[in-house]
């Protein structure tokens, strides 16, 4: 042995390596903690808002107890042979005694681990079913989604609403609950829908149609994003999730099915959406634009962010957005529309109109 | 101690001139050659894929950074994955078992030479196959050139609706060739091994190295051959009008989950196998103690090799699968950590009233038990479908991964690096810059992947270029990226160590850790012909017998 003794090499490796290990153990749990206020993060999986997020945080719970005990009874063992079986300085050179096995200890720590896994397997087994099984009630909310490369769409079927990006949806009363529930499809590739306080992401996949449910306790807006790589643009094919309550709720929803605003003083500007390619992709309720590839836009400024919540919904941002796509989302599948500035004024007070 | 069992006449030939070399090199059979080629070409991919890391590293050190645009970080993810699994990894380890595998059973090449040597060239030209597809695969005006579908490359975005151009048949091509080679070299690895051990190596008296990299080759079998088969299929869906993956014409993505995952999870532990094996050997020697409980370590690993093929839907928790089927996939992946666990434990016992010597080779493998011990724990966390719906797809899978990977396969390979450099080169390392490579690397390595766990768990999913400021993620991104630094500084460290040995290191002779196996009975070099005559063993532990007359291990076993 050489320079410094093992005895404190070894020391300061398992000060190091404990300390990360207890960081990350430490930070899980601070965030669990100190979950609902102040939030630590506005998308924290340990802040759950929404009972299937809530079944998964108790799970959680149990699972870090199990691991965290097995990771010190292991790491105990193992930082003790690494100190207590060093070779000390004083060695003689003979070889330690020479053990070959044995079966009660092979035994033992066989079969403790089983039962620890039959455990977790049962706890786990239980919070699938009650997350994966839970009956739709007949006043729960029905919203399809559709995901799109890189945006959302959202359709209420019972109310005769389309919208895109901004889910709206009522508060759940916990003694009188009024779910959401979500049909998950896409029109592309895939897509994962993923509010971390509201429930655990579910694909979103061609072909084969998926469904989620949540049912928020608090009113509020809570953040996700698309959780499964579709392209260019996945990092910002954001999620945003209103959550009102009942009384407002309706109020959107009326104010949703309205055909859109008609205002004579944007008739230039809705002349040239109506003629140049705009229609190709977008819908206006009520006017000849009716394409289905980008987000329905009848309502657009009741919306607060623009671009799959890439940027606020803000007069310059639309202008940027209609002349440079990419300045703001680069790769995203909109194009850059080429007007110069008149039209762009005109185009930009006509959406303003959208109300 | 140490003993020369068979002293041979020293065979170093006159210098010749370079193309003689080179010629001689590139026609090789010789499994020790072939086995450095490995290792040398998975050394370069290794740093190529650790340089597409460290872009995406600083990219993402501060929210809406741009120093790549989201059409190059999305290369150097599908890139990075690709690289490191497919031609970084996997060859590494191909590469120690080519080169050990007949030396520690007493053997004198492969059974199949040839197909050594074709298997390597086909694994090496697919590597050059995928970044030939920068120069080689521009499709139409922005179509990119490298691919961009990332690793596990899920339909529909490859289809050609959405991946225009070529760069997705240089992925698909390039897996397609290199999983031939890697089948030629499990099934000359599993001859090898079945029917090429000396006199009285009977399976039971085997090295574990030999038996777990047994188990290994035929999980390579089972698992290359249905992503294989995926390739070809996407390929028809691609060029031939085949409609299996392709979702407008009524195909399945989700089919192409199962076929990639089929392969993918069986392929961690294909790559896992092998550095259970390496710590199987160093373990022992470094601890002074014969393995604990040989029979249950053979079984455990056979056990791990069958139940690895029954989990692979739980990459797929979040695709929609009924509540049983998710119940099923939680079970059986919880079941593995039974068989692995077992192996942790029977590494503890080995060293248990052993007299630990902390070499650099024993430092990384502890640095190894430590690192794999969370990865595991974290894996089981993962195993739980609903806690995964949570975490599935964040940056908490993976820190998980990268934890196997890195902290698990990594550190065990970089064991045998400086476990086996004596043998391979004749010349022994620099313990001090190996010592400065192993604390440089725990650092950087905790830095990086302990604080990757957390903006996982605060909702961040991976494969994004840039992140939104205000969710918390932007401390620990930092502290993330400034650990690659030190884990790339390592690095640098070990290659210096490798190249400055190689010419300036001291002689190794032949046996210089004392160990037990027959590699150590030949000269370091091994001549090319192995041994000079065939040996014959009497138990799990050659050397130890020869060095012990009196109280040898056949009295026990």
């Amino acid at each position: 042995m050489k320079g410094s003794s093992p005895q404190r090499v070894f020391q300061t490796f398992l000060i190091v390596a404990c300390s990360g290990a207890c960081f990350t153990l430490c930070s899980a749990v601070a965030a669990a903690a100190t979950g609902s206020t102040p939030p630590l993060s506005p998308t924290n999986i340990f802040a759950p808002a929404s009972t299937p997020a809530r079944s998964i945080f108790s799970l959680s719970l149990f699972v870090l107890a199990v691991t965290a005990s097995i990771f010190l009874v292991v790491f105990v063992l193992l930082a003790y042979s690494v100190v207590k079986f060093r070779r000390r300085a004083s060695d003689d050179g003979r070889e330690p005694p020479q053990v070959y096995g044995s079966n009660q200890v092979e035994l033992a720590w066989t079969v403790i681990p089983v039962l620890i896994v039959v455990a977790l397997f049962m706890a786990t087994a239980r919070v699938i079913a009650d997350v994966q099984k839970a009956a739709q009630p007949d006043n729960a909310i029905e919203v399809v989604a559709i995901g799109h490369q890189f945006w959302w769409e959202y359709r209420y079927p019972a109310f005769g609403v389309v919208t895109a990006n901004e889910l709206h949806v009522p508060v759940s009363n916990p003694e009188h609950p009024t779910p959401t529930f979500i049909k998950l499809l896409s029109a592309d590739t895939d897509h994962s829908f993923w509010v971390p306080r509201l429930a655990g992401k579910t694909d979103l996949i061609p072909n084969h149609p998926n469904s989620t449910w949540i049912d928020p306790h608090e009113p509020g807006i809570y953040l996700g994003q698309c959780a499964q790589y579709c392209g260019t643009q996945h990092a910002k094919m954001l999620l945003r999730v209103y959550v009102q309550s009942r009384e407002e709720f309706d109020q959107w929803i009326q104010q949703q099915r309205q055909p859109a605003a008609v205002d004579d003083a944007a008739s230039e500007g809705r002349r040239i959406f109506e003629t140049t390619a705009c229609i190709d992709c977008h819908t206006v309720a009520g006017t000849v634009a009716s394409g289905r590839f980008g987000p329905d836009l009848t309502h657009l400024m009741s919306r607060d962010t623009i671009a799959a919540g890439a940027a606020p919904n803000t007069a310059e941002n639309l202008q940027l957005w209609i002349r440079n796509p990419d300045a703001i989302k680069p790769g995203s599948l909109m194009p850059a529309m080429e007007l110069n500035d008149q039209q762009l004024d005109a185009l930009t007070a006509y959406l303003e109109t959208l109300r | 101690m140490s003993t020369d069992a068979i002293a041979l006449p020293s065979a170093e030939p006159a210098a010749r001139p370079f193309v003689d070399a080179l010629h001689e090199w590139v026609t090789t059979v010789d499994h020790k050659r072939l086995g450095i080629m490995y290792i040398v070409y998975a050394l370069i991919f290794l740093v190529i894929g650790g340089i597409e890391a460290m872009v995406m590293r600083i990219q993402l050190i501060r929210p809406h950074n741009d120093f790549v645009s989201p059409q190059v970080f999305n290369r150097m993810f599908t890139l990075h994955g690709t690289t490191m699994i497919f031609f970084a990894v996997m060859p590494v380890l191909f590469g120690f078992a080519n080169y050990l595998l007949p030396l520690m059973i007493g053997a004198r090449d492969m059974a199949f030479p040839r197909l050594n040597a074709f298997s390597f060239w086909l694994t090496a030209f697919g590597g050059l196959l995928l970044y030939f597809s920068l120069v080689g695969a521009n499709g139409l005006y922005g179509a990119g050139n490298a691919p961009d579908v990332g690793w596990f490359a899920y339909a529909p975005l490859t289809s050609r609706t959405f991946s225009v151009g070529h760069s997705t048949d240089f992925w698909t091509l390039s897996l397609l060739v290199s999983g031939f080679g890697s089948i030629g070299t499990a099934i000359n690895i599993l001859t090898t091994i079945l029917c090429m051990r000396c006199p009285g190596m009977t399976l039971g008296r085997m090295p574990l190295l030999a038996w777990l990299n047994l188990v290994m080759s035929g999980m390579v079998i089972l698992a290359i051959s249905p992503l294989t088969a995926a390739q070809i299929m996407l390929v028809l869906d691609r060029y031939l009008g085949g409609h299996f993956f392709d979702t407008q014409a009524g195909g399945s993505a989700v089919i192409w989950m199962h076929f990639f995952w089929i392969f993918g999870h069986p392929e961690v532990y294909v790559l896992v196998i092998p550095a259970f094996a390496f710590i199987s050997e160093i373990v022992p020697v470094f601890s002074r103690k014969a393995i604990f409980g040989y029979p249950i370590m053979v079984a455990a690993t056979v056990a791990i090799g069958f139940i690895s093929m029954s989990v692979w839907a739980h990459h797929m928790f979040t695709v929609g699968m009924g509540a049983n089927a998710n119940a099923f996939f939680v079970f059986s992946t919880l079941a593995i950590a039974v068989p692995t666990g077992i192996k942790i434990f029977n590494w503890l016992a080995t060293m248990w009233g052993g007299k630990i010597l902390f070499k650099t080779p024993m430092l990384f493998a502890i640095g190894f038990l430590f690192q794999f011990l969370i990865a595991g724990l974290t894996g089981i966390m993962l195993s739980a479908a609903p806690f995964d719906w949570q975490l599935g797809n964040s940056y908490f899978v993976v820190a998980h991964f990268h934890y196997v990977i890195v902290g698990g396969i990594v550190f065990a390979l970089f064991g045998a690096f400086y476990y086996w450099f004596p043998k391979m080169s004749g010349k022994m390392y620099s313990e001090t810059l190996g010592k400065l490579h192993f604390w440089l690397f725990v650092i950087g390595f905790h830095l990086t992947f302990d604080f990757m766990h957390i903006p996982g768990l605060l909702g961040m999913p991976r494969r994004i270029y840039t992140y939104e400021p205000g969710r918390g993620w932007d401390t620990w991104n930092l502290i993330v990226t400034i650990g690659v630094f030190f884990q790339a500084l390592a690095i640098a460290i070990f290659v210096t160590n490798l190249l400055w040995s190689y010419f300036k290191g001291k002689d190794a002779g032949s046996d210089p850790w004392d160990a037990w196996t027959l590699e150590w009975s030949t000269s370091s070099p091994p001549p090319a012909y192995n041994f000079a005559s065939i040996p014959v063993v009497r138990s799990r532990r050659p050397l130890w017998d020869l060095k012990h007359p009196n109280d040898p291990d056949w009295k026990y076993e």
